[in-house]
This record gives C-alpha cells, structure tokens and sequence, in this order.
C-alpha cells in the first residue's frame, strides 16, 4: 500500500495547467464554463462505434488520462443512450450497425446532440459507401458537429464537443 | 507424405521470409493441412481468391510459411474443410462462403460475416454491383446454441457495449453468475475492407491496410508493403526498415500500456489506468515528436518510411522510453503486490496450453498460455534478424500470464527501442516502387502487438489491386475467448475479455 501511496504522492497532479490564451487548454476552460451554463451539471456523453477502425477509440480513451482529464472538466461518459446528452459516434456506419445506430439515437433522450469523430464519421473516409458501408455518420443520423483527423487528437474532440454545446446555447 | 516433401514441391512466393506456395487438388489439398497439423504447423488464414474459384489457406510451420491453392473444378462449390484440423478454419470458411460463394464440407452452415444487409446469394468480392435488395432495417434472428436446464438463461449484450467499445454480441448463458456458455456473434464492423481494396492502386492500398484494425496500424502497414516490395523486387533501404521496427515496437509498448491501465481498472484498481494511462499518453508525444504522427497510421509507406526523424527527436524517444520502462518496473511490484488485483487476475478466464494448442491461440495470448511462437524469433524479417528479440512465454493461461506477458514484453520492446536507436543506419529512408505486373502474388507477415499480421496480395490490372486479404490473430482468438469464458462468473468477463483485448474491425474486415 505504501509504495501505491509513495508513487500517487511522487508523480502529484498530472493534469496539464492552462498554460497561454491560444493554447487548446483554453478551448477547455471554455467548455467548463460553456458546460456549467448550458447543462448545469456534468455533460454525459454515450459513445457508438458504428464500424470504426478502432482508432478513435485510442483517442477517446486517452481522454481519460489524467493529463487530459476529461472528468475534471464536467464531462462523464455513460453506459447507456437513455441517459445521454451527446451521442458521440465514431466510425463510417457499417450496414450492419445501420439498425442498432438507430435505435441509439431514438433511445437518447431530446434534446441530444450528435458529433461524428474522425474522417470516417465525417466523410466515409477511407472505407467509402458500398455493399457494406453506409459512409459519413450524417447520412443515417442528424450530426451536429463532424470533426475531422485520422484519428482527430484528444485536443480537437474536446474542441467538438465544445463547438456542439455552444451551438445548442445560441439555439432557441 | 511429410511436411517437408509438401514443402520442397513448393515454389518461393514474394514478401514474407521464407514462403513457399503450391498449387494441389482437393485431396492434396486435405492430405497437405494434415501433414502440416502432424508437424506442429498453425494455421494463419483460409480465403477464396480468383474470382471466388480458388481456395488459398497459408500455414506456419518451422521451416516457413506454406501457402496452398486449390482451384475448384468447373462446377464444383464445395471444397473440403480443414475445420477438424484447425478449429479456426471454421469461422473462416463460414466467411469465404459469405464474400465469395464456396461452401466447405463443414455441417456448420450459418452465415458469419453477412447479417441482414445483403443476401445470401450475393457474394460481394465476386459480383461486379451491389445486392439486389440491399436492406439495412431488418433484423435477423441469428441461430444461437441454446443451453437447456433448470434455471438457465441467456445474457445479451451487444453490439452496443457500455463502454469505449467496438461493435459485437456476445450470449451468455449462465446459472446465476456462473457462465455455461459463451457464443459470440461478430461481423457488426464488416465494412467491405476486402471489396475496398479491389478499387484501389497497389501503390495505394497500404493507407487501407493501415485502417483494418487501428491499433495495429504498422504490423498491417508493414504486412501489405512487405507483400507489395517482394513482387516488385524492391530493395528497402536499411534505414527504413530499421525505422519499421522502430515503430512496431513503440506501437507494441503503447498497446501494453494501455492494456495493463485497463486491465488494473477492470480488477477494480483505478490508480492502474490513472498510472498508465499516462505513461502511454507520454510515449504518444513522444512518438509524435520524432514521427509526426500519435498513432502511426501514415508511417509505413511503399518503398520505405514517411518521415526520417531528426537526431535529438530520436534521442528524445530514446529517454522518454528509459522513463517510462523505470516506472513500468515500480508499477509492476505495485500490481503484484496487491492483494485484490492478483485475486481478480490469477485464475480468471484460464486456458490451458494442451487446449491453447488444440484451438490455436496465437500471439500474445497464446504466449501466456505456452505457446512459443512469435514471427520475430521464429520467422524473422529484417533488421529482427539482427535484433534477436527475447520471446516472452508462460504456462498458466489465465489473466495474470497474459498480464505478465504484457509486461516482460514491454520491457524487451523498450530494450529492442534502444537497440535500434544506438545501430540505426544511415541512409534514404524511401525508393520507389516499380508496379508489379498483374498476376503477381505476394504475402507480408508481421508479429503486430496481438499476434501474426497477414496479408495477401495479388496486382490486376494496370497496376490495381486484384485481391487483398488481411487478416488479424484474432480470427484465432476469439473461439478461444469463448473457451476461456466457461466456468467464470459474469462479472469476471470484461477482465478476461481485456485481457485478450481482440480486435473487431480487424476481424469482421
């Protein structure tokens, strides 16, 4: 126990101060604050992989670290769509998660957002539309926010998923 | 007739150290598998190529990769399966029959890959369109074996998880916690990987290799341009294939350290995520400052690398590596030591090195439960012909072996890191790469993070891909993960599935 004590106490707090105004970690002040005003509690967001290469999903991962620390900022991700505000989707919609992407986003509860990750969620990407693939997110759900990035850097998710709060704040 | 007379009858194929390939007939073709599973052989894949009218399956054995196709006689759709040889082949024939039209003598006759969206009788790498009556809304009922008793019932979950998932069903059935059963049901990801190549450049495909599973995006990158560079006669430069290994193995370590954060979360012990988490976060950066990229999707190209670091963002890399592998060491007394994690971990989800051997487990997993193969040591490309990596192998099977695995191996990656940085060459870092002419036929097989990485590779016409096949290890290891599953108590499976960490993407193509 004590060695787990001695290397929490040893490597302090990993989380990344903000450092300068034009540095992405002002982007997350922004969405704290941009978070508070809007939701009033923490931002839950329910994650589907539609058919991604699992690239995003390192990414998303590593938003949990600590230096990005994604909970620090007001920000869960939840088991289930039910108690989602933001469904953040990744992947070109496969034909076969077509149904269950669906059923997603009718589960969610209004008013939901929508942000496509990565250049698949965006466009297809590299996969395209065929026998199999249904390409960009938006062509079987409404999207709010699509960014792009292959995969797109935990910097730049955050950075969505404030451009997706904020638009829904100007909306009446 | 022995292995090696099958062998000797071969011809040299293109890419992969020390392939062969030999063109049998169905009787060859059943007599060639068996003599390959007496010698201790693995299989690595089974695919249909040639407009679905020739069956390929590839196989490791001690003295090389033995790559068999049977054409199929006019007429004929069926061949025989190798199900009964080599367990794996199962799934792999169920797909062949889904993409490609012939049917194995296997009695397991259930779809695999194809769930709704497309018909049976449309087999996407063979038809010049699209399905007839493509219909993505409905659903089918997939034919799962029921588990008759008192007091059973089944436990879906899937293809939605409730975490940072990809896509899959998994069936229990259970006896209040205890599972009986464990049936996977897979191919949610399917996305046409195969059929996507057919439309690219041969000089382009490496982007898509990259994609099919993104976790392993040198071992495929690397897999395909190994292919591609043997059938153009290629010469890498030694600098770029230094590079490769380079980046194989910081993939490798990034993969460990994100497996062992998760694996620590999942036996309830969230300093291990916090902990390691941000190590691979460091490694990342570190990576990205010498590579220019997180994750090393663009990396591997035909003819060589993308980016020929700078000294001091080696360096750099060099030290962030030390760093790390000092605190990797601290915390790994810290997992041992703790009372609760090494509860969760010894015991859980084992699978046994007799039944490892039966089913084929391969790669990571299959080192933890003693099976000693790893492409490195046993088949080396360069410069692993130089480096002489140390396999890792144990004999327990359960999640604390494929922990421990994760841990020595990452301190040996960190030792082959230093080592290719303190001897690695001067010189280009890519050529050019001729096309090859249509017909050539070539195969890559790199040792990714989860095991062999294989892809097959054919050029068409000017300069297009005819057929690419990839394939992931863990086609091997899924069945396996059902094996693992019997017996534990549910709330155990999300550990013993992480434990394994399998790919989706990479197996539903």
């Amino acid at each position: 126990m004590w060695k787990t004590l001695r290397q929490i106490q040893r490597i302090g707090i990993a989380t990344e101060p903000p450092p300068s105004p034009d540095d992405a970690l002002r982007v997350r002040e922004e969405l704290q604050a941009g978070i508070r005003e809007v939701m009033g509690r923490a931002l839950c967001i329910r994650h589907i992989d539609a058919g991604s290469c699992n690239g995003c999903e390192l990414e998303i991962h590593a938003l949990h670290n600590p230096i990005y620390n994604l909970e620090g900022l007001g920000i869960r991700f939840v088991a289930s769509p039910r108690h989602a505000d933001l469904l953040l989707v990744t992947g070109p919609v496969s034909a076969h998660m077509e149904v269950a992407l669906r059923r997603v986003y009718d589960a969610t509860p209004d008013p939901k957002l929508v942000v496509a990750l990565g250049d698949c969620g965006c466009t297809g990407g590299v996969f395209g539309e065929s026998y199999a693939c249904r390409g960009r997110v938006s062509n079987i759900i409404p999207v709010d926010v699509a960014v792009p990035g292959c995969p797109p850097a935990p910097n730049s998710i955050l950075t969505a998923i404030l451009t997706a709060i904020t638009a829904s704040k100007r909306a009446p | 007739m022995p292995l090696r007379r099958w062998l000797n009858e071969a011809t040299p194929l293109p890419g992969a150290p020390r392939a062969r390939a030999l063109t049998v007939d169905a009787d060859a073709w059943r007599e060639a598998a068996r003599a390959v599973a007496a010698a201790g052989g693995r299989s690595i894949t089974l695919w249909a190529a040639g407009g679905g009218r020739t069956l390929r399956a590839a196989f490791a054995t001690g003295p090389g990769v033995l790559v068999l196709s049977l054409p199929l006689a006019a007429g004929a759709e069926t061949y025989p399966g190798i199900e009964d040889l080599f367990p794996c082949a199962n799934r792999l024939q169920r797909a062949v029959a889904d993409l490609s039209g012939p049917r194995s003598t296997d009695t397991d006759t259930r779809p695999w890959l194809r769930h709704a969206a497309w018909p049976a009788d449309y087999h996407p790498l063979v038809a010049q369109g699209g399905p007839a009556a493509a219909d993505g809304t409905a659903v089918e009922v997939y034919p799962f074996v029921r588990v008759e008793g008192e007091g059973v019932h089944e436990i879906p979950v899937g293809p939605v998880h409730a975490g940072v998932i990809e896509p899959g069903h998994f069936r229990f059935s259970v006896v209040g916690e205890k599972i009986l059963r464990l049936e996977e049901r897979l191919g949610y990801a399917h996305k046409g990987i195969e059929r996507r190549f057919q439309s690219m450049a041969l000089l382009d495909g490496h982007r898509l290799a990259a994609r099919v599973s993104g976790d392993s995006a040198v071992a495929y990158s690397w897999a395909y341009c190994q292919a591609l560079e043997g059938m153009a006669g290629t010469e890498v430069p030694p600098r770029a294939v230094w590079l490769r290994a380079l980046g194989l193995e910081l993939e490798r370590m990034a993969n460990h350290l994100g497996d062992l954060g998760a694996l620590g979360n999942d036996a309830g012990f969230a300093f291990g995520l916090a902990q390691f988490s941000r190590l691979k976060e460091q490694l990342l950066r570190a990576t990205e400052h010498a590579l220019g990229q997180r994750y090393l999707f663009d990396f591997v190209v035909p003819g060589g690398v993308g980016v020929d670091p700078a000294p001091e963002a080696l360096r750099a890399l060099g030290a962030c590596a030390e760093d790390i592998q000092r605190e990797v060491v601290r915390l790994r007394e810290i997992y041992d030591e703790h009372a609760g994690v090494r509860d969760r971990f010894n015991g859980a989800g084992t699978v046994l090195p007799e039944l490892a051997a039966r089913l084929g487990l391969t790669g990571l997993a299959g080192r933890a439960s003693g099976q000693a193969f790893d492409l490195r040591c046993d088949l080396p490309c360069e410069p692993y012909t130089e480096l002489r990596p140390r396999m890792v192998v144990r004999g327990e099977g359960d999640v604390a072996a494929r922990v421990a695995v994760r841990f020595d191996e990452f301190v040996e990656s960190c030792r082959l890191l230093g080592e290719i940085l303190a001897h690695l060459p001067d010189g280009p870092v890519r050529v050019s790469v001729e096309t090859p002419a249509e017909g050539a036929f070539g195969i890559g097989l790199v040792e990714g993070w989860r095991g062999p990485v294989f892809v097959a590779l054919e050029a068409g016409a000017a300069g297009a891909i005819g057929r690419c096949h990839p394939h992931d290890p863990s086609w091997q290891n899924w069945p396996v993960l059902e094996h693992a599953a019997i017996g534990n108590i549910v709330p155990d499976f999300p550990l013993i599935n992480k434990s394994f960490n399998l790919a989706y993407s990479g197996h539903d193509l």
